[in-house]
């Protein structure tokens, strides 16, 4: 048996029945990526040592025959974003490089108390801007799919590591798409929660009013696990809402009948890939077999949701990454003539292109006198974006659309067009401006061989209900179980 | 150009305009986004957590007890309550703040619209409060050497993330010497608030300053100058006075005030100009999404409106009306709240609240003062000054005994009664007693008895203090008084044999 294939269900299963030891366990899953992590490039850090030593603890506690929690002895994987304290966090930036936090995020926090296994950190586009994991500083994730194309983004390395079954399962972040589109170009489940279920004390800030935490998953079963060890309130994030966490798992009860799913008109529209289309026609008539009925709904403020995205996401991260000036971690440049010089080197060496051309439009849109036009005017686009999907959800429970309108491309194809990188996210933006739950799961392949993904969008703190349905249809297919071949 | 700072009569032709800008750090225990202490003068950086260092992924959380404290002095100066204010991003780059933005209150602060009277030549005048608004402070930078010259420079971030509310007035402040009445009135009440140590040599409360200047009976605003770096009231007025000569001199020879910001230069008594290049911020105010909007129930309000104390003007009335003293008296022994419990304590207590008022103010706030102690260290008691005075207005002791008293209660701590006793400090008001005394003086002095019967009334001044050193102080010296004019008297009439 290859333990490394297994769901975190799965493994549990032989953890409590003592067929596998956490130590085998973690220890098959490290021997996998001194294989394959070469080709594939999923992490920027592997704590080999640290995990096997969390691994026999595991053991060690099991043996006492106390009572584990449920990711007592499973290895994840953690995006590079994510702050853990001891390991370096490096949000693939040449100017967090050397950073290593004094303390875990709380999701961190969460995970360690269930004795849940750190393998390491994950590759991403450069402090989370970008839709294929091109902009790390560092080097690409391959798709393990097919190793010449992208595996998404921006938490690439997050989801090419559970495709290539070199964790369980990992955590990403998603500020635009960043989870449900590598998610589905991966052929994986991806989750971005609602925002406010999962704290984001400790995720270093890329747009913080649409940043979200959330898990790469093989099967949603899996999802409903790692959703419900990371979510709730969390007293360091005043944005985390203070409501109570349901077993997840207990709603996967396969009955989705009478189920409404909203389809809107706005998401498909010309320039979507055939293949894509099809394959997401073909999910929601296996969910109508399934008894859920169809609902057309529309969303109208749709066509404005990029630029609204480009303006608030910006201006956000134009003040969140103010902070990386050489003065107190991270790189500083060498022997600089006076402050000014420090800081203005320090950041034209320690950023990318993509996150410079992003403080930029930032910076723009909150200046005296273009604040009203752009930012201002964004957040009352964002309002009504929010209250199309109100409107829509009162004749349906979830909405169904692509993830992506394409599948995965090729290294470089994107990279010289920022505006056709950005489209990229055209059907997830909207979720995180709306504060949405959304996941991808895998609904097909493209004679290419390349994954496909669909969305499905609840209602706020409704994760519930898109993990009953995105179940439901798991279990009448067989496309999660379909593994790539590296 | 030479200027007299202390000068601030001005040109009949100008009114000086002008409004203050006051941060007053608060005195809550932790700072206002974090667990981390806010106390003054711990080891640099000792103080500190992810959060206040601007550590990636870390985020603020805001400290109840500052919004609490805010709302306490919104509600004494009379202001408005915004019903959910919001905080705001100001973003500009400097090495001691650690995000390289301030967290701050910008289009919706905290409360708006107050006022504080200032009593002004029996009536008051009104000084409107345009806002007030909870932020952030910012580190504190050590510098190798001066600005200037130094190779590098070290940042202390205790401070950063001290909780600061910053109280704004509408301009209509006119002289020096209003805007002193109005920061001394304003310490008061924060300082009675106890929501703020008002320490501005510490920088505990700091004060900026715009000033303009406008021909007398226009309402127009003219160009204004924005003076920081003012540490002490003394130095508020100081350079106050010497910016509005500055201004007055340049209208008068014809030119115009530049818009700029300028430092007081306390030891050269004068204010330079920043260069107005390197100052002129867009600081790109944003909603600050970290945060969620900060709302203010009327439940609440009224919570808070119910813990309001006295301030120190009703009470400074109230003193005057109460115990019958004068005002000067009634305003010091207000200026802090400790200082007026203290003093009301006594005051209710002996039944003798003159009394009580001299001697809290002159030889308790006296040795207090030499001492460089506040009245919350008083060696004494309330409890023990007033069984002292007690005393006293009985008669046991003396007021010169007294002096003597209060002296060893403040030395060694111990009762009034105990030192009396110890030292047999009572007063003599035994008439044979005191009679021998008097003989024996009389007998001693026979110049100054001579000079007395000839009619030099002060020998008798003379032949008290006498009595008074023979009985080593214990004399009751109204009793020897009246024996030493009985016994001349008599024996004048009596005839001498």
């Amino acid at each position: 048996m290859d333990l490394t294939r297994l769901t975190i269900h799965e493994m549990q299963e032989l953890l409590t029945k003592r067929e596998v030891s956490a130590t085998e366990l973690v220890r098959s899953v490290l021997d996998r990526i001194g294989r394959v992590d070469g080709q594939v490039k999923a992490y920027t850090t592997v704590t080999e040592d640290a995990a096997l030593k969390q691994a026999e603890a595991v053991d060690r506690l099991r043996a006492t025959g106390a009572p584990l929690p449920p990711l007592a002895g499973i290895p994840l994987a953690i995006k590079d974003v994510i702050c853990t304290q001891g390991v370096r966090t490096t949000c693939a930036s040449k100017i967090l490089e050397p950073y290593v936090p004094p303390y875990d995020a709380t999701v961190i926090r969460r995970l360690k108390a269930q004795e849940a296994i750190l393998l390491g950190k994950t590759n991403m586009d450069e402090f989370a801007m970008g839709s294929s994991t091109e902009n790390s500083a560092f080097f690409q994730t391959r798709n393990p799919w097919a190793l010449d194309y992208v595996p998404g983004g921006s938490s690439g390395g997050s989801a090419a590591a559970v495709a290539a079954d070199l964790c369980a399962a990992s955590l990403g972040s998603d500020t635009g798409g960043s989870i449900r589109q590598p998610a589905s170009f991966c052929g994986i489940a991806g989750l971005k929660p609602t925002y406010g279920r999962v704290s984001r004390y400790g995720l270093v800030a890329f747009a913080s009013s649409l940043d979200q935490i959330g898990p790469f998953t093989k099967d949603i079963r899996d999802c409903a696990i790692m959703l419900r060890a990371i979510a709730g309130h969390d007293p360091h994030d005043s944005t985390s809402v203070d409501l109570p966490v349901p077993d997840y798992g207990a709603a996967l009860t396969g009955d989705v009948r009478g189920i409404r799913i909203g389809i809107p008109d706005e998401y498909f529209v010309e320039g979507m890939d055939p293949e894509v289309e099809a394959a997401i026609w073909a999910a929601i008539r296996t969910l109508e077999e399934l008894g859920g009925t169809q609902e057309k709904v529309s969303l109208p403020h749709t066509p404005y949701a990029i630029a609204t995205y480009y303006l608030v996401a910006t201006a956000e991260a134009s003040s969140n990454l103010a902070r990386y000036d050489g003065v107190r971690y991270g790189y500083r440049t060498s022997k600089p003539d006076d402050l000014l010089e420090m800081y203005q080197r320090s950041r034209r060496e320690g950023f990318g292109p993509e996150v410079k051309r992003r403080i930029m439009l930032g910076t723009y849109a909150l200046s005296a006198g273009y604040y009203d036009a752009y930012y201002l005017k964004a957040q009352k686009v964002r309002t009504l974006i929010r209250r199309d999907f109100e409107r829509a959800f009162d004749t349906c429970e979830v909405i169904a659309t692509p993830t992506s309108p394409t599948p995965p491309f090729k290294f470089g194809e994107k990279m010289d067009d920022p505006l056709q990188m950005y489209l990229s996210d055209i059907f997830t933006i909207s979720v995180n401006l709306a504060g949405l739950p959304g996941i991808s799961i895998p609904c097909g392949f493209t004679k290419a061989g390349l994954p496909i993904g669909l969305q499905l969008i609840g209602k706020p703190f409704d994760e519930a209900t898109i993990l009953k349905v995105a179940h439901a249809y798991e279990q009448a297919t067989d496309w999660h179980r379909c593994t790539p071949a590296v | 150009m030479e200027l007299n700072a202390q000068r601030s009569t001005l040109n009949a032709q100008f009114e000086a305009v002008i409004g203050l800008e006051v941060h007053a750090q608060l005195l809550t225990r932790s700072k206002i986004f974090c667990g981390c202490s806010a106390a003054f003068g711990a080891p640099p950086n000792s103080q500190t957590c992810p959060v206040c260092l601007g550590m990636p992924g870390s985020l603020p959380v805001l400290n109840r007890r500052a919004v609490e404290f805010a709302l306490k002095t919104a509600l004494a100066l009379g202001c408005d309550i915004t019903s959910a204010c919001r905080f705001h991003r100001k973003n500009y780059f400097y090495p001691d703040m650690p995000k390289n933005y301030q967290i701050s209150q910008y289009e919706l602060p905290l409360a708006w619209r107050g006022s504080i009277k200032l009593p002004a030549d029996g009536a008051t005048r009104r000084i409107r409060i345009h806002r007030l608004h909870l932020e952030e402070d910012v580190g504190k930078l050590l510098h190798a050497g001066t600005l200037q010259e130094a190779d590098y420079s070290l940042v202390d971030f205790n401070r950063s993330g001290v909780p600061l509310m910053e109280i704004v007035s509408e301009p209509d402040i006119r002289t020096p010497e209003e805007a002193g009445e109005y920061l001394r009135q304003l310490r008061a009440i924060l300082v009675y608030l106890e929501v703020c140590d008002g320490n501005m040599e510490e920088g505990s409360l700091r004060c900026d300053a715009n000033v303009s200047l406008r021909r007398v009976g226009s309402e127009e605003l003219g160009v204004k100058a924005e003076v920081k770096n003012m540490n002490s009231f003394k130095n508020v007025q100081k350079a106050l006075a010497y910016e509005i000569q500055r201004q007055t001199q340049i209208l008068e020879e014809g030119g115009r005030i530049v818009q700029e910001t300028r430092l007081w230069d306390a030891d050269q008594e004068l204010t330079l100009s920043m260069r107005s290049k390197e100052y002129a911020h867009d600081y790109r105010y944003f909603p600050e999404p970290d945060l969620v909007p900060l709302t203010s129930s009327p439940q609440r309000i009224d919570e808070i409106r119910a813990t309001l104390p006295e301030l120190p003007q009703q009470r400074r009335a109230r003193f005057v009306r109460e115990y019958g003293i004068p005002d000067y008296d009634a305003a010091v022994l207000t200026a802090s709240r400790p200082l007026a419990d203290y003093y009301e304590t006594v005051a209710r207590a002996s039944r003798e609240p003159k009394l009580a008022s001299n001697w809290v103010m002159v030889e308790l706030l006296g040795h207090l003062n030499k001492d460089g102690r506040d009245i919350t260290e008083s060696p004494i008691p309330p409890a023990e000054l007033t069984a002292m005075l007690t005393l006293l207005r009985r008669g046991t002791i003396s007021g010169k005994i007294a002096k003597t008293v209060f002296e060893q209660m403040y030395q060694t701590g111990k009762s009034a009664d105990l030192i009396v006793k110890e030292q047999g400090l009572t007063q003599i008001s035994d008439q044979d007693e005191l009679r021998r005394i008097v003989e024996e003086v009389l007998a001693a002095h026979p110049g100054p008895v001579a000079d007395y019967r000839k009619g030099k009334v002060q020998s008798l001044t003379f032949l008290v203090g006498m009595v008074m050193k023979a009985s080593r102080g214990k004399a009751n010296p109204q009793v020897a008084n009246e024996l030493l004019i009985a016994r001349l008297k008599g024996e004048e009439s009596g005839g001498n044999g």
